[in-house]
């Protein structure tokens, strides 16, 4: 299960899953990073501190929306995963097409960047 | 039995009363004693009374009419036999033998008994309908009066001279009681139409008889004038007599009475049938079409509507269902009210019941002049649209609403059950799919994996209940080559399944050629791009074992990492390298992401693939098997065969999930390099 918050700062959207996302729950990340770009952000922050696991269809949904940033020119920018989190992400290889930055004040920046 | 008891009664009151008859009639001396008939009158009444009772009263399966025409059929047999005694007599004109006093008085008692019988059987009958849905009141009335009737029936038996004034002040009670009990009419409710016109005939014919015989019997009694044979002054017989006929004619009357409003009865009667039909039309209906049937034929049929027709709209189809009415000219009058602006008939964002007869008098050439529509809701959301029609303007009141709007709820509930049970087989479909599904993935992996002198290969493979998308296979290429894969597809299901088979046909069309593992993952990647949909990888690890250098090349498309152990260092570690699951990245520059790696191999090395399903296996604590542990699972077993260490890996994935439901797919594939050259 997973209950995911969003809140907005400077123009940034920030998108908080907390709990764990599998295959079922990855439709609502889904959703809700959809709504975001709906509402016309273009600067995507997902905090991960409070995600305890991703499964292969929660990765999906990050993966899904690659190319549909790079059309759009929306930077989504990765922060705070815990060990486990980020060794799934790095073992599907997801460091290299993904931003993901370790602390918000780096990933502020990073997004920014873009 | 009791029939036999009563006959025999019958013959010795017949006897009894000729012999005191008789002996008075010569002035001799009485033989037998002059209150003995009466005493024996008294055990035949007691006699029918129990045969009646036994008879009518027990009888589960009569109905009211039934048992009218039981008491009237008695009362018929009676009277024709009574009439034939008559005939006889009449024929016999006034002979010696008709004056006779033991002639008459044979006539008066075959009258009296005949009577006293249809007497009983109308008192057991009417016990019955009094009784119908009784209250504890009113059955502890009516034993109350059975006994008093008890009473009257001992003081026949022992008070001789009857003393007037008492006689009169406990037949006036028996008669209030009587009277008080006829109040009780409430299956005269329960009869429809016919039924009341059948009792109405049955009950004056039987009253008729009742006038008939008692007149006969006291007219018999009074040629006979003999005090002591006279029964008329007979309590119990007057009072029975009395609450009878009473009862007789009550019912005739109330009858007659209700016979206008019995229509009303039978349609409220209707109502709940049909209520009951839509209800149960969920558990017995094949689709939610027929509840919709059902519905507009009960509705039709209680509010005496002419025609009804029921539009549904349902994402994007929309259905009219008509009821003795085209659908020309239902839409006919959709059009007509839509053109009039009229909103709540078919707009489905109105909420509440409408009249909107007076619309329709603008209307030409349709036979209606009155409309009613009603919501149809399912879980708050309106599906649908119910629609009465009426030739006569105004015939619809507001009772006539309240009955079809209940209806139309009980049909959105049926129609809501309907649904929730179709999802509930929609499941269990699912299911089934899961079950074939899962059997196809069984088949698609290896059933006997490439074996070498230099290596030997062990895999294990087990799913979840649903289907997972781990795939491992073998391939040799030629005496000196061959090819490994280990994959896993994301997402589960049959879809899972299906991207399987088609990993499998990669595999084996681009690994038959020699390709070099990082060339097999950009190529597997094009392809795979086709078929795989948004968000929908696979992660593998392609080998190419060169057994004539003693190499392995390979290349990682994120799946998690090689555990090798090396039998020079006596260690196990993971191999780090780059590598991004196939279908995440769906353009040419893919080839960037992937690396090329390769090792030398040495006897004794183990190389230990598996999928996420077993690092990410977890306790019933929640701690994850994780790397570490696998490591030194393989540790504790690194000097047996690939197929031990298989064995012992799964045997402590089970120990430490403590549990046979696992919940992801545990999957591994172990190669060992042998000693052997």
């Amino acid at each position: 299960m997973v209950h995911i918050k969003r809140l907005q700062e400077d123009g940034i959207d920030i998108i908080a899953p907390i709990g764990e996302i599998d295959a079922s729950s990855s439709i609502e990340l889904d959703l809700t990073i959809a709504k975001s770009v709906g509402e016309g952000f273009s600067k995507i922050l997902v905090d991960c501190g409070a995600l305890e696991y991703i499964s292969s269809a929660g990765l999906g949904v990050f993966m899904s929306y690659i190319d549909e940033f790079k059309d759009k020119n929306v930077s989504m920018v990765l922060y705070g995963m815990s060990e486990k989190v980020a060794n799934t992400f790095e073992i599907l290889g997801l460091y290299d097409l993904l931003t993901i930055a370790p602390d918000k004040a780096e990933a502020k920046k990073k997004v920014n960047e873009v | 039995m009791l029939f036999v008891i009563g006959v025999i009664t019958w013959i010795a009151l017949l006897f009894t009363d000729l012999s005191v008859v008789f002996s008075a009639k010569n002035n001799l001396p009485q033989e037998v004693p002059t209150w003995l008939p009466g005493i024996i009158l008294n055990l035949y009444l007691i006699t029918l009374y129990y045969y009646y009772k036994f008879k009518i009263d027990r009888d589960e399966q009569l109905n009211f009419v039934d048992l009218l025409w039981r008491v009237f059929a008695t009362g018929l047999i009676a009277t024709v036999l009574s009439l034939l005694l008559r005939l006889v007599e009449g024929l016999l004109k006034s002979t010696a033998l008709t004056n006779n006093v033991v002639y008459v008085e044979v006539i008066y008692l075959i009258n009296l008994g005949l009577m006293a019988a249809f007497l009983l059987a109308s008192f057991a009958a009417w016990k019955r309908l009094i009784l119908y849905q009784k209250s504890k009141w009113l059955l502890r009335g009516w034993s109350v009066f059975e006994y008093a009737l008890l009473i009257g029936l001992l003081y026949t038996c022992f008070d001789r001279t009857p003393n007037e004034t008492l006689y009169m002040v406990l037949l006036g009670i028996f008669v209030v009681m009587g009277l008080v009990l006829s109040a009780n009419m409430k299956w005269v409710a329960f009869l429809n139409f016919r039924q009341k016109w059948t009792c109405l005939l049955l009950l004056l014919l039987t009253i008729f008889y009742f006038g008939y015989l008692s007149f006969t019997s006291s007219s018999l009694a009074e040629t006979v004038k003999l005090g002591f044979t006279d029964h008329r002054a007979h309590l119990f017989i007057q009072s029975v007599m009395i609450f009878v006929i009473v009862y007789s004619v009550f019912s005739f009357l109330v009858i007659l009475f209700n016979l206008p409003t019995t229509s009303v009865f039978e349609q409220k009667l209707e109502e709940v049938v049909n209520f009951q039909r839509i209800s149960q039309s969920i558990q017995t209906e094949q689709s939610e079409e027929s509840v919709y049937n059902i519905l507009l034929e009960t509705s039709v049929s209680s509010v005496f509507a002419d025609a009804a027709w029921l539009e549904t709209k349902d994402n994007s189809t929309h259905r009219v269902f008509t009821y003795r009415i085209t659908e020309k000219e239902a839409y006919d009058i959709i059009n007509h009210l839509k053109t009039q602006n009229v909103t709540g008939i078919l707009d489905q964002g109105q909420d509440k019941t409408k009249n909107l007869s007076k619309h329709l008098g603008a209307l030409k050439g349709s036979r209606f002049r009155s409309i009613l529509a009603f919501p149809i809701y399912v879980k708050g959301e309106n599906i649908g649209t119910l629609a009465l029609l009426k030739e006569l303007p105004d015939g619809f009141n507001k009772e006539m609403t309240k009955i079809v709007s209940t209806f139309a709820n009980q049909a959105g509930i049926s129609i809501e059950n309907f649904r929730l049970l179709e999802e509930a087989l929609q499941g269990e479909r699912y299911k089934e799919e899961l079950k074939i599904a899962k059997t196809v993935q069984k088949s698609l992996l290896p059933q006997v994996l490439e074996q070498d002198a230099q290596f030997e290969i062990a895999a294990f493979s087990e799913s979840a209940d649903e289907v997972g998308g781990d795939y491992y296979d073998t391939l040799r290429i030629n005496q000196h080559e061959t090819s490994l894969i280990i994959a896993d597809v994301s997402g589960k299901g049959t879809t899972a399944a299906f991207h399987m088979s088609q990993m499998k046909g990669i595999f084996h069309s681009l690994a038959q050629d020699c390709i070099e593992p990082d060339e097999f993952m950009a190529r597997a990647n094009k392809a795979l791009v086709y078929c795989l949909e948004r968000g929908s990888f696979i992660s593998a690890i392609f080998f190419l074992i060169n057994t004539g250098n003693k190499t392995v090349r390979y290349a990682r498309a994120g799946h998690c990492p090689v555990l090798y152990y090396s039998a020079a260092t006596g260690k196990a570690e993971y191999f780090k390298d780059k590598g991004v699951a196939l279908g995440m990245v769906r353009n040419n520059s893919y080839k960037n992401f992937i690396e090329a790696k390769e090792f030398a191999y040495q006897p004794g090395d183990i190389m230990v693939l598996y999928t996420d399903g077993i690092t990410e296996a977890k306790s019933a604590k929640g701690e994850e098997f994780g790397y570490d542990r696998l490591a030194s699972v393989l540790m504790d077993v690194k000097e047996q065969s690939s197929r031990e260490i298989q064995e012992y890996l799964i045997k402590k994935l089970y120990e430490f999930s403590g549990t046979d439901n696992i919940n992801d797919d545990y999957t591994t594939m172990i190669v060992k390099f042998n000693n052997r050259t």
